[in-house]
């Protein structure tokens, strides 16, 4: 087999299964009882041995089988899940990362796992240390304690709780039947059959165990129980079951709220009760649709992602798509102007009609390269666990707005500055327990990393409730390495003092720790998000926290840009550098250092001549007393762009110009236009020193 | 270049520029286009003459006259922009003309450019000689690269 041709997919489809490890891990941490979970993670780690062993990945495989008999040691409840296996088994996906991502450079996978390998193999045959079995026992009490009072069979997930309950609004009751049959039953089937028939006829199945496709295999003993709804009540559905033959006993039990919340706490006894009282009260609707397709937890996991079906495409293919669709766009354009000329009725029909289905198009693909964020994400949960840990400090992260779309070119840019700023706010922020108490505070800091959609932006926060920027040390600091001067430092505002830890070379870390401040400051993330277009502000209150926020263009390919035309030159100049535009006297024309200014809103403006600093070829000198002005800023400053006359505002689709032109001087890329010409975008930045 | 002319046949793009024939290997040729627009890109080298939109790929063209610094002409009907792809870069030569592809027999390629004895001798790979043309086979990597 020729695996060079898979090897990409390989890559890829292993970073999913590795990613959907660590999601369920985290899932799993937080409900150890819950071992649907550790069969989804148990799946995951499946498919990948058994495609990294396909791909001769031995050492990938290996360890992944090593953890793999971990999972099924948990899943088929023959060790307990501990904090001690977790942190093993959080290790080995690490090493399955790096193995997969040594591949992804081109590498062999091979990675020295011993030790990892080694305490694998110990959990796996049952060593675990007396001080944790202990605790494992102590919850194993309280199960059994709780689990006296209600004795139910089933497990429910939200879905099924939700219709369960709802069924009771509606005067339906729900039950519980836990229907045995006789041990010298011959055709269990047909005795199964007999009595779905029965319960179908006067109700609805909710849920059975063993599931449907087991029952009609015969793959049960002697016993099975159904989740029901029905109008009757429990005692006729009794006597109803009682006469199919070779029926030995039949259980029904009523489900209502009550028992339910007792019983929903036996079988998850780490849900936290509010949680479970929100879902069986509020029943919302809402939720039904997700829990829907996760439901039936037996033995169908891709039902989660099969929620949403992708196909995946190689960005390239995109730019190409991209590219062939401005080709039409371009030649619409010319149609348009052709229809026009000519006026012949069809023609224009058509002419309209295929306008309007390329605007549908326009929107599509540009919208196909739009990823949610969730995929940069998705990363953090586990590395803000492992820095608590490490750090010894309690710690949640709490994601919001994963599903915000941003162009696939920021998403992949975007990845390393969030890692930057939640260090910080992990390492720096969030105080260790300890100073939290005497600060009133609780003792578990909570960092939120959200994103949000706001006009033509993206919005991408990071919150903490941690000790906030100490105002004094960062001017201090500043002052000391010259980053600030003593005058500049008397007019500054808590906001511009908060940002200047993001100039370079700065840290306030006292003690450098392993965490962040080896010399990767937050310089480095300002530096990534302005090269993105994008801006990074703070807020921060001491002993309250700090937020970091981030805003981005919502594209880089497409930008709002206004067009202007010197001589018979066009160029671009990107709208978010644009204050306006106005035309002004000649006379309104100052000179001041061998400078030209103009006044503008009392501001003093110089003038940057684009003929001159583009070199204009001019055929004649246009002097008819007036200058057409593009006033752009940058940060604080401003200057006016002096340019023949304004030709509009336009949506571009940015081009870079190749790697054999890099480095021009004050023109940051280029567009096509309508016409089919290239027109540059001028670098508003580089012409404000 | 240099393995390129190791090959026993090497297939050439051969065009004009003054009065001398040109050679560059298929291989690094991505297309012949006819002159189109080209937008005038400020601030860089003399014989950058620009950007071209080809097929959407906004690609620099450089003018070959003026790289060798060979007299400047005006454009004819037969000026033609080559397609060079070389590495990650895209660029396009200005040349007079292009209208043949020929095979060369390596043996026939002389690797000294004294012959020459010009400016452009720097971007030159060697010289073959056919019956009665004199094909000069560029270096591609020296015609591209210094962009000083």
């Amino acid at each position: 087999m020729e695996l060079n041709q898979y090897l990409e997919m390989f890559i890829e489809e292993s970073k999913e299964h590795l990613q959907a490890c660590s999601e369920h891990l985290l899932e799993l941490e937080k409900n150890p009882e819950d071992l649907t979970i550790v069969g989804e993670i148990f799946r995951s780690a499946h498919t990948l041995k058994g495609m990294s062993a396909t791909m001769g990945f031995e050492d990938l495989a290996d360890l992944t089988h090593k953890m793999e008999n971990v999972l099924d040691a948990i899943r088929n409840e023959k060790i307990k899940v501990t904090a001690e296996i977790f942190d093993v088994v959080f290790e080995s996906v690490d090493h399955l990362e790096a193995m997969v991502y040594d591949i992804a450079d081109g590498g062999d996978g091979k990675r020295n796992v011993q030790s990892t390998v080694e305490q694998l193999k110990r959990i796996e045959s049952g060593e675990t240390t007396p001080a944790k079995q202990v605790v494992t026992l102590a919850t194993q009490e309280t199960v059994a304690t709780t689990a006296e009072q209600v004795d139910f069979k089933l497990m429910y997930d939200d879905f099924e709780k939700t219709v369960l309950l709802q069924s009771s609004e509606q005067e339906f009751n729900a039950y519980e039947i836990s229907i045995t049959l006789r041990d010298d039953c011959l055709l269990k089937a047909a005795r199964v059959y007999m009595v779905f028939e029965i319960l179908e006829k006067n109700g609805d199945v909710i849920k059975s165990s063993p599931t449907v496709d087991k029952l009609e295999e015969e793959q049960f003993d002697n016993e099975f129980h159904v989740a029901y709804i029905s109008k009757e009540c429990a005692e006729d559905l009794q006597k109803m079951l009682m006469k199919v033959s070779e029926v030995d006993l039949v259980v029904v039990n009523e489900i209502n709220q009550d028992v339910f919340l007792a019983a929903s706490g036996v079988k998850q006894e780490q849900e936290v009760p509010q949680t479970t009282a929100t879902v069986s009260n509020e029943a919302t609707p809402v939720q039904t649709p997700k829990a829907a397709s996760t439901s039936n937890g037996n033995g169908n996991g891709k039902a989660n992602h099969a929620t949403s079906k992708t196909i995946r495409v190689n960005i390239e293919r995109l730019d190409i798509l991209m590219n062939l669709f401005e080709e039409l766009a371009i030649d619409r354009g010319r149609l348009l102007s052709i229809a026009a000329d000519i006026k012949h009725g069809e023609l224009d029909d058509t002419v309209e009609r295929m306008s309007r289905t390329m605007g549908e198009l326009q929107n599509i693909v540009l919208t196909m390269r739009m990823v949610p964020v969730e995929t940069v994400f998705n990363r953090f949960p586990k590395m803000v666990r492992q820095l608590s840990r490490d750090l010894n400090k309690q710690i949640t992260l709490n994601i919001v707005g994963a599903e915000t779309e941003l162009d696939r070119t920021v998403i992949d840019e975007i990845g390393d500055p969030l890692v930057h700023l939640i260090r910080n706010s992990v390492d720096h922020g969030i105080e260790s327990p300890e100073v939290r108490r005497t600060k009133g505070k609780p003792e578990e800091g909570t960092v939120e990393l959200r994103a949000y959609h706001s006009g033509n932006y993206v919005f991408i926060e990071i919150e903490d409730d941690g000790a906030g920027i100490n105002r004094d040390k960062v001017l201090a600091k500043a002052l000391s390495k010259g980053v600030v001067t003593q005058e500049q430092s008397l007019t500054m505002t808590d906001k511009q003092i908060n940002e200047l830890i993001l100039a370079s070379g700065f840290s306030t870390a006292d003690v450098i720790s392993d965490v962040s401040g080896r010399g990767v400051g937050l310089d480095v993330v300002k530096t990534t998000i302005e090269s993105l277009g994008g801006n990074i502000s703070i807020e921060s209150t001491q002993d309250v926290g700090s937020v970091f926020s981030i805003q981005l263009p919502l594209t880089l390919s497409i930008i709002s840009v206004m067009l202007v035309e010197i001589e018979s030159e066009i160029y671009a100049i990107p709208l978010s550098s644009i204050i306006e535009t106005s035309i002004i006297r000649n006379s309104d024309i100052l000179n001041a250092h061998n400078q030209k200014v103009i006044d503008f809103r009392g501001k003093v403006v110089p003038l940057v001549f684009l003929e001159e600093i583009f070199e204009v070829p001019r055929q004649e000198k246009n002097d008819d007393g007036f200058y057409s002005v593009v006033i752009v800023r940058k940060g604080d400053k401003l200057a006016g762009l002096v340019v023949d006359s304004f030709i509009g505002q336009q949506e571009i689709v940015l081009k870079s110009l190749g790697n054999y032109l890099t480095n021009i001087f004050a023109i940051s890329g280029a567009t096509i236009l309508g016409n089919g010409k290239v027109a540059l975008i001028v670098d508003c930045n580089a012409l404000l020193k | 270049m240099t393995n390129a002319l190791e090959q026993k046949n090497l297939k050439v793009i051969v065009f004009q520029l003054a009065d001398k024939e040109y050679a560059i290997p298929v291989s690094h040729v991505k297309g012949i286009e006819k002159l189109m627009h080209i937008t005038r890109v400020p601030k860089t080298v003399r014989y950058v003459k620009g950007v071209i939109n080809l097929r959407g790929v906004v690609t620099p063209v450089i003018d070959l006259r003026e790289r060798f610094n060979l007299p400047i002409s005006g454009n004819e009907d037969t000026t033609r922009i080559i397609i060079i792809a070389l590495e990650t870069m895209e660029v396009g030569f200005v040349v007079d003309s292009a209208n043949d592809v020929l095979d060369i027999d390596a043996d026939s390629i002389e690797q000294q450019p004294e012959v020459v004895g010009s400016l452009e001798e720097e971007f030159i790979a060697g010289v073959a000689k056919l019956e009665n043309r004199l094909l000069i086979l560029l270096h591609l990597d020296k015609v591209l690269n210094p962009l000083d």
